[in-house]
């Protein structure tokens, strides 16, 4: 029998010519790293052991969440960190300025490559199979650990295989495709498994788009997310700089065991929308019946805050203005999409529409701070969770989309099709 | 060791975001997220439980998030355990790295009713529900995680292997 891409790579990595589901390895992690509200324990576990980190250059703390801070408490938090930073000298560090969204930021700088083994402190850690790597989300005394010591036991999981077929319609993107995927699932479908997402329509889908969907593998209870490495990883790594040789590419077997395998026929798929409070309340967007009308968007995220979502967003905004009541936020996931976007005009567009842009952070996707929502307010988001209280007051709502639903719908107020926009 | 207590019932994918929520996630000190647990779910669930109460839950409890600051929280705000149908897998690794024991049995999940008295052994992974006279299994933990126990968690387990 053969193995699967995630087996094989765990397999790699525990330095065995294979290994079987359920079998408990301890492996060797690539990139470790964690976020301004997770490393703070990671730290503590290292200074606690008394001992140096593993390999400097294999990890990474990234102040993302609270960017600048947003009160006294967690400043305190970036503190602990950035002192460990220094103290450890640790160069994978990026300051308020240069800071991204950890997802957004790790792969869009070239530290993410195929048959890398990677551990986050953060659940969507899995976003980064999208270039064929093993990556999974974790606590952060697991993550502790591994700075420690380099490496982590993995429980090996099954494989879901999914297989996408058909041409995608117009608007529909790799967001519209994880959320009919969960709406198929449901939130436990991947529970303890590794999603390995392929067929037509995924080698057609662009790397942004391939990021968006293993970013929420976690929401269907999936240790990971995964695409195998095709021409177009190889040519987003050249362009990063990141040379063939420095990388392994692993990919399944024909033979390979999977616990489920799922068609998917792409040409049935609308724009979707998750209605509140689960991702797996999807439903194709002429399905929503009702009018819906929003308080509240927000584009940006580590799911749907890359520069083609900007763009996306942009091409509908433009010429139009945002519906009285409503606030329209859109907040660039990094540094690079931010300079990129206003290269572009992109701003200049936002701002005639009446949006707010922010510097990068995760800002309102976690209810911290920026665009936190009132008792009764409804949200469209292009985040990833739309879970009771997750953007801010337990009485308000949160439905999931893609930029272009988002963006078309901050010009109607309600929750439109992007077709209503630009026919 | 044995925990008892009265069982607080909530239904399934009980997320991250409800057992502590995001705007208190700028401190990691157990006590101040204790005051929290479980407030978007069951607004006076700190006020109301006993210490050595538990939580009993359906499928998928812990879902979303990796923060720590969840089993963090249960664990002190004077919950002695989480039985549930199903936990999600980060939640699943982090309670026995923070020391939170969870026990997964479906049956048991099923039929306890809110307000019953339990009792779990949990060295013998063994549910009895007082009120009602019925006993559950939970599933077994893999040997591994109870390597990892001896060890003293993942700590004691971290200095094992750099000593070697
Ligand atoms: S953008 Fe949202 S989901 Fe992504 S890392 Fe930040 S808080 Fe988490």
């Amino acid at each position: 029998m053969g193995m699967a891409v995630s087996q094989k790579i765990l397999a790699n990595k525990s330095k065995k010519d294979r290994v079987d589901f359920g079998e408990i390895v301890l492996a060797d992690v690539d990139l470790a790293f964690a976020n301004d509200i997770t490393a703070p324990i990671s730290v503590d576990f290292v200074k606690k052991l008394g001992v140096d980190v593993f390999d400097k250059d294999k990890i990474a703390l990234i102040p993302d969440h609270f960017t600048p801070n947003k009160d006294i408490s967690s400043a305190n938090q970036c503190k602990v960190m950035r002192d460990f930073v220094k103290e450890k000298d640790i160069p994978n560090y990026w300051e308020s300025g240069e800071v991204g969204i950890e997802h957004a930021l790790l792969p869009e700088q070239g530290y993410v490559k195929p048959g890398m083994l990677i551990v986050g402190a953060d659940s969507h850690t899995c976003t980064h199979g999208a270039l064929g790597a093993f990556a999974t989300g974790m606590g952060s005394t697991d993550v502790g650990f591994a700075f420690a010591t380099g490496k982590s036991w993995f429980r090996v999981p099954e494989s879901i295989k999914f297989v996408y077929n058909g041409k995608r319609n117009r608007w529909v993107g790799g967001k519209d495709l994880i959320l009919y995927t969960i709406g198929k699932i449901g939130v436990a479908g991947a529970l303890y498994k590794s999603m390995e997402f392929s067929g037509d329509a995924i080698r057609e889908l662009p790397m942004e788009d391939r990021l968006t969907m293993c970013n929420m593998a976690i929401e269907a209870g999936g240790k990971n997310g995964i695409i195998e490495p095709d021409d177009v990883t190889f040519e987003y790594l050249s362009e990063r700089g990141v040379l063939k040789d420095s990388y392994e590419v692993f990919k399944s077997d024909e033979d390979a065991d999977y616990s489920d395998i799922v068609e998917i026929d792409v040409n049935e798929i609308e724009p979707q929308v998750a209605l509140p409070h689960l991702p797996e309340n999807a439903k194709g967007i002429s399905q929503i019946g009702e009018d819906i009308k929003i308080d509240q968007a927000f584009i940006g995220s580590c799911t749907n805050g890359r520069i083609t979502d900007l763009r996306i967003a942009a091409e509908i905004l433009k010429n139009n203005k945002v519906a009285k009541y409503v606030r329209l936020i859109v907040i660039p996931a990094t540094v690079d999409v931010y300079k990129q976007a206003m290269k572009e005009g992109l701003f200049d567009i936002f701002l005639e529409a009446g949006a707010v842009v922010s510097t990068p952070t995760c800002g309102p996707c976690l209810g911290g701070y920026m665009g936190i929502l009132a008792d009764g307010e409804v949200a469209i988001s292009t985040s990833n969770r739309n879970f009771v209280g997750r953007m801010g007051s337990k009485k308000s709502f949160i439905y999931l989309s893609s930029p272009a639903v988002a963006a078309a719908s901050a010009i109607a107020g309600k929750i439109i099709s992007p077709d209503e926009v630009i026919r | 060791m044995k925990f008892s207590g009265r069982a607080w019932v909530y239904g399934d994918n009980v997320d991250t975001d409800v057992i502590i929520p995001a705007r208190y996630l700028n401190t990691s000190d157990a006590s101040e997220l204790a005051k929290h647990c479980m407030e978007d779910i069951d607004e006076n669930f700190v006020k109301k439980i006993k210490k050595g109460d538990m939580i009993v839950a359906g499928y998928n409890f812990g879902s979303g998030s990796s923060r720590e600051h969840a089993p963090i929280a249960i664990k002190a705000s004077g919950v002695s355990c989480v039985i549930a149908k199903s936990f999600a897998r980060i939640f699943y690794r982090n309670s026995f790295n923070m020391g939170l024991p969870i026990f997964e049995s479906s049956d048991a999940a099923d039929d306890i009713k809110d307000a019953d008295e339990i009792e779990v052994d949990a060295d013998r992974g063994v549910i009895k529900n007082l009120t009602t006279g019925k006993i559950y299994k939970a599933t077994p933990i893999p040997e591994f995680m109870q390597e990892l126990i001896n060890a003293g968690g993942l700590f004691g387990y971290a200095k094992e292997l750099l000593n070697k």
